[in-house]
């Protein structure tokens, strides 16, 4: 993560992908107290990890970085769950098939997240599929839109703010 | 979307990033200079600062003002910090009315009980009521943009500390300026004063520090 911050990408990556098991656990553990279905805990997922990025720069480098995750999971997680409705859940058996198939764990998608980007301007939300769904790097973006990469960095920082804002805001 | 390609996404948005506490203090050093400019362009110091100095009660008024706005201000900056406990400092702030409330006591021993009221009412309660919210404006919005990036358990309650920091911060300046140096007149006025900058702080807290 300290090389993270320097502005290391791939470290940051793999910090990423090595949080999100931990995150995912302790999301669906809540979702099922709170009744609400695993395909839930997903968005919950992703909503944290945008909250742990935007908030990246809160964790005191002197401090371990464990109780840090610990506390903004938790803080993030208290908020989004408070915000959605309780739904009714479905008996597990129903389901029972379904999940024992599982999916592989690092291609789990949720949906409220793509609602959310349809609601960005129009350049953002290109930027955005670029680079998460065409895997584009900010360079190619960059050259495919004809826009500066440092352009294109500033509409994906500014993006996953009002994602982040959006998150927020939304009620179910 | 799936997770994996918003970490793709997260990961491609890493420039380095300037610490959250570098950025917050900062936010402290602005805040002291804009109060410090309207202080100095408004009223400046009182004339007799020099004599006033010397006595007890004109220096007891900085240990009230100075510590709270340094034990505010620490407080709000662990607060921001996800995972960091308050340690001591929220015994140290509560330790401020105390603090106070012993020199109340003593005072109270100290003059004469006709001179309470004349010492409570003091001279300058207007200008204390008044200029301590106005010189709080500029530290308390410098504090709410920097702790915009913290991420506070408590929005409300860490715009209530920030209005607190900011209060202490108006106060110290202030106290350098009013001629009513008794603990009576402290206690009675400036906690009024900085009560109402903590709303205005507990309130832009609930509005702008939701994450």
């Amino acid at each position: 993560m300290r090389a993270a911050l320097a502005g290391d990408a791939d470290a940051y990556r793999q910090f990423l992908i090595s949080v999100t098991p931990y995150v995912r656990a302790v999301a669906r553990h809540r979702c099922r107290i709170m009744g609400a279905p695993d395909s839930e805990a997903e968005d919950v997922v992703q909503e944290v990890l945008l909250a742990v990025h935007l908030k990246r720069d809160t964790w005191d480098q002197s401090r371990p970085i464990g109780p840090w995750i610990v506390a903004i999971v938790r803080n993030k997680l208290i908020d989004a769950l408070r915000r959605r409705p309780r739904q009714a859940s479905i008996p597990i058996d129903d389901v029972m098939d379904t999940l024992a198939q599982g999916e592989p764990e690092t291609d789990l998608s949720a949906h409220e997240i793509d609602v959310l980007v349809g609601q960005l301007k129009t350049q953002q939300q290109a930027i955005v599929r670029s680079i998460s769904i065409n895997g584009a790097s900010v360079r190619q973006t960059a050259d495919r839109f004809h826009m500066s990469e440092g352009a294109v960095r500033v509409a994906l920082h500014r993006a996953l703010k009002t994602l982040a804002d959006l998150y927020r805001k939304r009620t179910l | 979307m799936k997770t994996h390609d918003l970490i793709e996404l997260l990961a491609q948005d890493a420039p380095p990033r300037k610490d959250f506490g570098a950025v917050f203090a900062t936010a402290v050093a602005l805040a002291v200079i804009a109060a410090g400019a309207v202080f100095f362009a408004g009223i400046g110091f009182r004339p007799d600062i020099a004599q006033a100095a010397e006595t007890v009660r004109f220096l007891f008024k900085f240990v009230v003002t100075v510590s709270l706005a340094v034990s505010a201000t620490v407080a709000v900056l662990r607060l921001s910090r996800p995972g960091v406990a308050m340690g001591g400092w929220s015994v140290a702030l509560a330790a401020v009315p105390v603090l106070l409330g012993g020199a109340v006591v003593a005072e109270l021993f100290a003059v004469p009980r006709d001179g309470w009221m004349t010492q409570l009412v003091g001279q300058n309660m207007r200008f204390c009521l008044t200029l301590i919210p106005l010189m709080a404006i500029g530290p308390l919005a410098c504090l709410i943009v920097a702790l915009r990036r913290g991420a506070p358990a408590r929005p409300g309650l860490a715009g209530a500390l920030a209005g607190l920091a900011a209060g202490g911060i108006a106060a110290t300046f202030y106290a350098s300026n009013c001629t009513d140096d008794s603990p009576l007149f402290v206690a009675a006025w400036y906690p009024l004063a900085i009560l109402a900058v903590t709303a205005v702080g507990f309130i832009s807290g609930r509005l702008f520090l939701r994450w």
